[in-house]
């Protein structure tokens, strides 16, 4: 519009909506009996990030979070690129059921089959285990639905090409279409470590042993063992985020253009 | 590589010949590879979710103790939640929190969307700004606002002493804490709808707007006449996607958990925290499987009832 009013009404609702962020980051590198303090803080120090990093073991937790996380990405990504190709590429008996089934999971959130999730999970074994917080995390429709999207609008021909010099079907996949959708396995990529990197409910039901405790649960446990030690907990908390936020950065045109693509199109 | 499990290859290509030049064992063949490509998230879609679906229906005729013996009570847990005032106190909460959640997270966001829709200087950052939040996990965002609302000594307390409300304990006083956890959860979710609204604004054609302005429309009736009725679709999922969240969501888990663990005196209770509760504390799983029930049974009323109501979201009759 032709006034400065609303660009400026929407950097000062920007800085609010960041401050309580900015405000954490601050209050984390002060010491300890100032952590309260309302104000600028009168010295800086990386005391409390040291403290966590050594005596809590927060290495740790963020290494059984960053293993539970890519794998989960990568394995995910295999698997969901493989059934959308085939959804989005092949024609076989059952098409349209099986798309239909697979979309109708979507409806289920976690929180909802927890329970039974749970027992089928302990079932197979994997309560306690890297495989109890690894495989249940890899199996979401909301994947393979992005994906499918994504082939439907490749050109036949580029396929067709590979067929008449005698390619398979899964080299069509694997040499053609993979290739082809890195920008999609990219933004898909950012969505899902971020997701599973923010993970708390699973690992928290599935998990006992402290050494499989991932980042999330650390920094919530530490509620209750530090309970006013508030410079140990928000050191903690930052370092939990700094990923996050570091791969949003990076990846942020990626995850727009994901998130958009979520409902709309 | 996981071997086919799934259907065997039928020979439907007799009864129904799709494409007729190709020959029966290319088709067969085709199939066959395309099974192949499902299974792996076939099975685990089975496995992972399917099957616990189907289960809590199971489980919910059985009293399940720890050690994991199952023992056949018919109806009982469904008669138990009559009297079980803990149930309808997190009914009470979810109902609550869905009903004031909604609306207000569906408006901030909007005026956010609409905010930040053309183009101005820093855009980027202010659009980045809004959206941050929804980057950080529940958990983190349930300590980070922990800490802003320690009673008397927090940041919030600071920032309200000069209006006289420093003392407010927002997370300790029952009648506060539900709202509270409300504008948090739209603190966490707006910068997300704002940009699905974002993407449906996109798809508003410039030139409509600028017609009605050349006809003389001012602001208000561009939007209420030209954007509004346009962003139908839009709205309908934002609106079903924030209720099943809020019924169902890892906010009405993870946040309240680490925010309050459903006190004080129970006043954010929510559903999901009272089944998580019932199953891993208490151990009754027969019991939370019943109660998952009826959650789905919630869910699946919830949507048909805003999909009568707004038509599935349709525009083509305004």
């Amino acid at each position: 519009m032709r006034t400065k009013f609303f660009p400026i009404l929407a950097h000062v609702l920007a800085i609010i909506a960041v401050a309580p962020l900015l405000w954490i980051l601050i209050s984390a590198l002060k010491p300890a009996e100032d952590v309260f303090s309302f104000g600028w803080p009168s010295s800086w120090t990386l005391d409390n990030l040291q403290y966590v990093l050594l005596k809590v073991p927060l290495p740790r937790f963020l290494l059984n979070s960053a293993i539970v996380s890519v794998i989960v990405t990568v394995v995910a990504l295999f698997f969901h690129s493989m059934a959308a190709y085939a959804l989005a590429r092949l024609r076989f008996p059952g098409r349209g059921i099986i798309f239909s089934g697979i979309m109708s999971t979507l409806l289920v959130s976690l929180p909802v089959i927890l329970v039974p999730l749970f027992l089928v999970a302990k079932q197979l074994g994997l309560l306690d285990s890297y495989a109890g917080l690894i495989v249940p995390s890899i199996f979401h429709a909301f994947g393979i639905f992005l994906l499918r999207q994504y082939y439907l609008n490749i050109p036949r021909e580029l396929e067709e090409a590979a067929d008449l010099d005698g390619c398979g079907y899964w080299r069509r996949y694997w040499s053609v279409i993979l290739p082809l959708s890195r920008p999609v396995l990219a933004s898909l990529s950012v969505l899902f470590f971020l997701a599973n990197w923010n993970a708390f409910l699973w690992p928290l039901t599935i998990t006992r042993n402290p050494d499989l405790r991932v980042i999330q649960l650390g920094i919530s446990g530490m509620q209750g063992q530090y309970a006013s030690a508030w410079n140990l907990i928000l050191a903690a908390a930052v370092i939990a985020a700094i990923p996050t936020v570091v791969v949003f950065v990076a990846g942020q045109k990626r995850l727009v253009d994901a998130m958009k693509t979520t409902g709309l199109k | 590589m996981v071997t086919t499990t799934a259907p065997p290859s039928q020979p439907a290509a007799v009864t129904r010949p799709r494409r007729a030049k190709a020959p029966a064992s290319k088709k067969r063949r085709e199939a066959l590879a395309a099974y192949a490509f499902l299974a792996p998230d076939v099975i685990g879609l089975i496995v992972f979710v399917a099957l616990p679906m189907v289960l809590a229906f199971g489980v919910a005729f059985f009293k399940v103790d720890g050690f994991g013996n199952y023992k056949y009570v018919g109806l009982a847990n469904y008669q138990l939640m009559g009297s079980d005032d803990q149930l309808w106190a997190a009914l009470k909460v979810t109902g609550t929190y869905v009903i004031t959640f909604v609306p207000i997270a569906f408006v901030v966001s909007f005026a956010l969307a609409m905010l930040v829709r053309n183009h101005f200087k820093g855009i980027g950052w202010v659009r980045s700004a809004f959206f941050l939040p929804n980057v950080v996990s529940l958990v983190v965002v349930g300590l980070i606002w922990q800490f802003l609302l320690v009673d008397k000594r927090g940041a919030i307390s600071n920032l309200l002493a000069p209006l006289g409300l420093g003392d407010v304990s927002f997370l300790g006083t029952p009648s506060l804490a539900l709202g509270t956890y409300v504008l948090i959860s739209v603190w966490f979710l707006m910068g997300y709808q704002m940009l699905v609204f974002l993407a449906g604004l996109k798809d508003v054609p410039k030139e409509l707007e600028d017609a009605a302005e050349i006809d003389g429309a001012n602001a208000w009736q561009r939007f209420r006449f030209v954007i509004w009725p346009l962003l139908r679709p839009t709205s309908f999922f934002v609106v079903v996607n924030s209720t099943i969240g809020a019924v169902t969501g890892l906010q009405a888990f993870d946040l309240v958990y680490v925010l309050t663990k459903g006190g004080p005196a129970r006043a954010t209770s929510t559903v999901v925290l009272y089944i998580y509760e019932q199953a891993f504390t208490f151990n009754n799983m027969g019991y939370a499987a019943a109660l998952t029930t009826v959650v789905v049974a919630m869910l699946v009323l919830c949507t048909g009832l805003m999909f009568a109501f707004t038509r599935g979201g349709r525009f083509d009759e305004d």
